[in-house]
């Protein structure tokens, strides 16, 4: 598929630009470009084309929601609250903008399984909440969050639930309307689209009522010296070229992922999590963290090998072939938490093999050896 | 360069038994330098006297590669003077450290002490008034 991805698609796209051209290749480029839209908002269920923004990456579509609607409708005491898993992409923004309007943030724990309580949430949500961003699946915990379930909460309390979606939407099927989530950020590059495509969605009456993030072209109606007038959602927050190569691209990967199956690529991370979950758990000097029932999580499995630090181990895992993220992995706020200064993080899509989990359970042994520890 | 290559003995043994490591009550001069890809801090402290670093001390959490360079290189660097510092390039450290062909990230955790001492030079400099 990235072949042909590469070969076939990408070369035909940079012909600046979609919906500006009348000329034949603007127009199939603008075509190509509309039809990955219709086609995400299939994917996540979305009511219309219209709730969908591109954007390049889950980090814009939060910074998206925060500059536009959180500028427009946060006032000095108002609360947003966040969590202690957060990604900090959807810490900074909040943190930002808090200090600018005078906002404060509420911080809901994690519990020593990596899970937040519902409880939690009731007992900090107030009618000073104005919004409520959260996780889906934590990418450093591996924790699946009971979204549907904040989701009434959050509503019965008045205030706008966020949803990070970067990684639960590449994994198994999310549907925007039985989710309940008013905002959903994801990002393409974790669903093998190329890098540089991500989405916002955002239900469309609050889409309609917020005001741009970017200005530019595109975005607009009628500009004159003394003003502009905005474009029609999703157009008003997609100021400048499209990336038109990026979302065809994320087009192609959701056939893909959606000619596999959704169920089938959650049911294969599930397979392999509960295997790799058995070979570390027995493991001298292993310390794994998040929840250990591989249903209650995603395929992403932190791990601290004791008495060798992250990078190091990193290092000899890749030396064997294998590829681990080391270090805070973008939530230093989890790892303060736990107590450590950063983890060894091993990821599993559905390309990955029972065999690589193998070979991770040998690199460690080497790597015991090498760092004698 | 093999992992073998790179954890051998004596970046282990500094590793595991740094050395200058710790804290000092009284230095001329005081740095936290930080490493944004993996976290780590390092802290490094100064007594600079007659023109001459006269002790060392360092501290933080740091992978293999960057406490032995620490290690390795507050060794090296007691009783040199500021002049003999200032021309201190990584490739010195990497000499020091004895390895070679680091990965770009993994560079970053061998030269991270070598950030550090520059800036606190900078820094004491800039307190000194002594450019």
């Amino acid at each position: 598929m990235a072949t042909h991805w590469f070969t076939l698609i990408a070369p035909r796209l940079p012909r600046n630009p979609a919906h500006r051209g009348v000329h034949t290749l603007a127009e199939e480029a603008t075509k190509m470009y509309e039809d990955a839209r219709a086609k995400v908002a299939r994917f996540i269920n979305a009511r219309s084309s219209a709730e969908i923004v591109f954007v390049r990456n889950t980090t814009e579509a939060l910074n998206l929601v925060v500059w536009s609607w959180g500028k427009a409708n946060l006032k000095p005491g108002d609360e947003i609250i966040l969590s202690e898993m957060e990604h900090h992409s959807n810490i900074v923004p909040w943190q930002l903008l808090a200090r600018e309007v005078g906002a404060s943030i509420k911080y809901l724990p994690f519990d020593e399984n990596g899970k937040i309580q519902i409880s939690d949430l009731k007992s900090q949500i107030s009618a000073r909440t104005k919004a409520v961003s959260l996780v889906h699946v934590s990418n450093s915990l591996g924790t699946v969050n009971p979204i549907k379930e904040m989701a009434r909460v959050v509503h019965e309390a008045g205030a706008l639930f966020i949803v990070d979606g970067a990684q639960s939407v590449p994994h198994s099927k999310v549907d925007v309307q039985s989710l309940g989530a008013d905002f959903l950020a994801f990002s393409g590059h974790k669903m093998l689209a190329p890098m540089g495509i991500g989405v916002l969605y955002g239900r469309a009456e609050l889409l309609e009522a917020m005001p741009p993030f970017l200005g530019g072209g595109d975005m607009i109606k009628t500009v004159s010296l003394s003003g502009a007038t905005w474009n029609d959602v999703p157009y008003k927050f997609e100021a400048g070229t499209p990336n038109v190569a990026g979302a065809v691209g994320l087009a192609a990967a959701i056939d893909y992922l959606e000619g596999v199956g959704l169920s089938n690529v959650r049911a294969h991370e599930v397979k392999l999590t509960t295997y790799a979950l058995a070979c570390l758990q027995p493991l001298a000097g292993i310390t794994l963290y998040g929840p250990l029932d591989p249903e209650e999580r995603g395929g992403v499995l932190a791990f601290n090998l004791r008495g060798a630090h992250p990078h190091d181990l990193a290092s000899v895992l890749d030396s064997e072939g294998i590829a681990v993220r080391s270090g805070h992995h973008c939530t230093m706020p989890v790892h303060a938490r736990l107590g450590i200064a950063a983890s060894v993080r091993a990821s599993f899509y559905l390309y990955n093999m029972e065999d690589e989990v193998d070979r991770l359970i040998e690199g460690l042994s080497k790597a015991k050896k090498i760092l004698q520890v | 360069m093999t992992a073998s290559d790179l954890y051998k003995e004596e970046i282990l043994d500094h590793y595991k038994n740094p050395r200058n490591f710790g804290e000092m009550t009284n230095p001329t001069v005081s740095y936290q330098e930080d490493n944004p890809l993996c976290g780590d801090r390092l802290f490094l402290q100064l007594i600079i006297d007659g023109g001459k670093v006269t002790d060392v001390r360092f501290k933080g959490e740091g992978c293999a590669i960057s406490t032995a360079s620490a290690s390795l290189m507050t060794e090296y660097i007691k009783g040199k003077t500021l002049p003999e510092l200032e021309k201190l390039r990584g490739e010195d450290v990497l000499e020091i450290l004895g390895i070679a062909n680091l990965s770009p990230a993994r560079l970053k955790c061998a030269l991270l002490p070598l950030e550090g001492l520059r800036h606190a030079l900078t820094k004491y400099q800039s307190l000194t008034g002594n450019n």
